[in-house]
């Protein structure tokens, strides 16, 4: 029998488009409409992980889950200062409980922010910023900025649902009444789409943020007439449009977070949309990649005070990125075992911090196998959140949604995973032998 | 010839995120683009490889030819091979430089090792 479910949430990116319609037969997803490729792609399904797996010698081996709990728990009791990183796609209560274990094993939790847009977090938490929901910047924005990012590559349905391309309550001609512009170090599918592309050198971000910041406070003559391979009468273009708009927005992406700069990037960014307000309405808005990356930010900020990058070696949360940051303390030796919730830092961190990774005891929770699944120890399926588990995950303007689950799995959730680890952590304290100590 | 990195999103990239070990992901990360003109000027054509290399390591990538680019800046999908190349420092940050990373290029009859080649052997005895 075909069950349809009408307003799916798509666990894709930080877009959270709920407005998917998808169609289940045998508990599994046959159909899937209105999503992007990206989203679609996830929904449809892939090769699972079928079984928990601990490793003995070279080979991962097949065991129960409870025995994959304990092994788990045996390697984070034994750590002196395990990483529990990831958490960016799965959602806010599993989040929860990892927070719980990290402060249980005197971890450090860590999100893939700190690979994504950390530096963002850090700009906002110096500067302050003008914020906005999508709805508001769908039904009034007449000028959308891009900078640093491709959206018809990383968040294909962005322009047709939130920002240039889709008709709003004040903005009622869609992209006919919008202004577009696009400013990157390339040409891309998304500055083809913008009425005016400013093309600048890499890693000249912060110099041409600051040009316009003069600019905008008509300290024109100490602007010099060429900033990061930008035109003065072109920067100065930018501002009139800037100017002249009657609500404003400036989304950015890890081509500010990721280059030379960053966290000063952002910074730098946030007090030019500050200063624009001076003159007209104007929000500015990270476009945030996995769906609930946001999320991990909410929660641990309710919960330890800080969004990222937590350690509890101290028995209370202590945050500095340059310090407890997932590839600060792999890259300095400075954890003895890594849990992996939902994500592949094998695959996304620079090869030197892998190879760092690699030396040590790791454990995976994922529906999917991946690169760090062949460097892990023990290895714990879930299902996957959004789809056959539900739970609550926050779209990147900071709206919490609740993600629906959409058939039946054989795995446990994330939640459910994590809180056994717990449980197994609680019993076997005081009981584990370790190489050179007791646990 | 010496270039600039960047490493970024691609819409293959992400649509084959969720399966990492499939021929799809290997497809869609393990290239890199050059512009026009420094792709003719390296005397490549379409199926040929290059080697990336500079002080953080090197990686062989299968090597495209990108009309957005210009001269002397390349562009690598975010993924395994792209890191290969990138650098642990963080500048206090707690993120890598991902873009922005000066390389040297040249093209090379060495094949693009598979997904599971580039972590073979990685993992070592541990305790």
């Amino acid at each position: 029998m075909i069950t349809s479910f009408e307003d799916v949430i798509c666990s894709f990116c930080g877009c959270l488009c709920d407005d998917l319609a998808v169609e289940v037969e045998d508990d599994k997803v046959t159909k899937v409409r209105h999503s992007c490729r990206l989203g679609a792609n996830k929904l449809m399904g892939h090769e699972r992980i079928k079984a928990p797996m601990v490793r003995a010698g070279e080979d991962l081996k097949e065991v129960s889950y409870q025995e994959a709990y304990d092994r788990a728990a045996e390697i984070l009791l034994c750590a002196k200062h395990p990483l529990l990183y990831g958490w960016a796609s799965t959602v806010c209560e599993a989040q929860k409980k990892g927070i719980l274990l990290a402060e249980e094993v005197g971890g450090i939790i860590d999100s893939t922010a700190t690979v994504c847009h950390g530096p963002s977090i850090m700009g906002i938490e110096e500067k302050g910023m003008a914020g906005a929901t999508l709805g508001q910047i769908k039904n009034r924005a007449d000028l959308v900025i891009f900078w640093g990012c491709n959206p018809a590559e990383a968040h294909p349905r962005h322009t047709l649902r939130y920002s240039s391309n889709v008709c709003g309550r004040f903005t009622a001609d869609g992209r006919g009444c919008k202004n577009v512009v696009v400013v990157d170090v390339r040409e891309t599918k998304s500055s083809k789409n913008a009425n005016k592309f400013v093309l600048i050198k890499p890693g000249t971000d912060y110099e041409v943020i600051t040009a316009l910041r003069l600019l905008v406070a008509s300290k024109d003559d100490m602007v010099p007439d060429e900033v990061g391979g930008v035109s003065k009468k072109d920067l100065a273009e930018v501002v009139q449009v800037m100017k002249a708009s009657k609500f404003g927005v400036l989304f950015f992406g890890l081509g500010l977070t990721h280059s030379r700069g960053r966290s000063k990037n952002i910074d730098n960014a946030l007090s030019l949309v500050a200063e624009l307000n001076a003159h007209t309405k104007f929000v500015v808005m990270p476009m945030r990649g996995h769906y609930n990356v946001g999320g991990m930010g909410q929660v641990a900020a309710w919960e330890t005070g800080f969004p990222m990058s937590i350690d509890f070696a101290r028995g209370q949360a202590y945050f500095n990125p340059g310090e407890t940051a997932a590839c600060e303390v792999l890259g300095h030796k400075e954890v003895d075992a890594t849990l992996v919730v939902a994500a592949d830092p094998a695959s996304n961190f620079p090869r030197s911090i892998v190879d760092n990774l690699a030396n040590m005891p790791v454990i995976q929770v994922d529906p999917y196998q991946n690169p760090t699944t062949l460097l892990a120890d023990v290895v714990i399926p879930s299902a996957i959140a959004g789809i056959e588990a539900e739970g609550t995950a926050y779209r990147m303007d900071g709206l919490a949604l609740r993600m629906k689950k959409l058939v039946n799995s054989p795995f446990p959730s994330d939640e459910e995973v994590i809180g056994h680890i717990i449980e197994s952590v609680r019993r076997l304290k005081g009981t584990v032998s370790c190489n050179d100590k007791e646990a | 010839m010496k270039a600039i990195m960047i490493s970024g999103r691609t819409l293959a990239q992400g649509a084959t995120c969720e399966s990492k070990m499939s021929p799809e992901f290997f497809k869609a990360t393990s290239s890199l683009s050059l512009s026009e003109e420094d792709f003719s000027s390296l005397g490549l054509s379409e199926g040929k490889n290059v080697q990336v290399s500079n002080q953080f390591g090197q990686v062989v990538a299968s090597a495209r030819s990108d009309k957005g680019l210009s001269n002397g800046l390349v562009f690598m999908p975010m993924g395994p091979y792209a890191n290969a190349v990138i650098g642990p420092d963080t500048a206090g940050s707690g993120t890598p430089q991902f873009k922005g990373v000066e390389v040297e290029i040249k093209p090379t009859d060495m094949p693009v090792l598979d997904v599971r080649d580039m972590f073979r052997g990685m993992r070592r005895a541990k305790p």
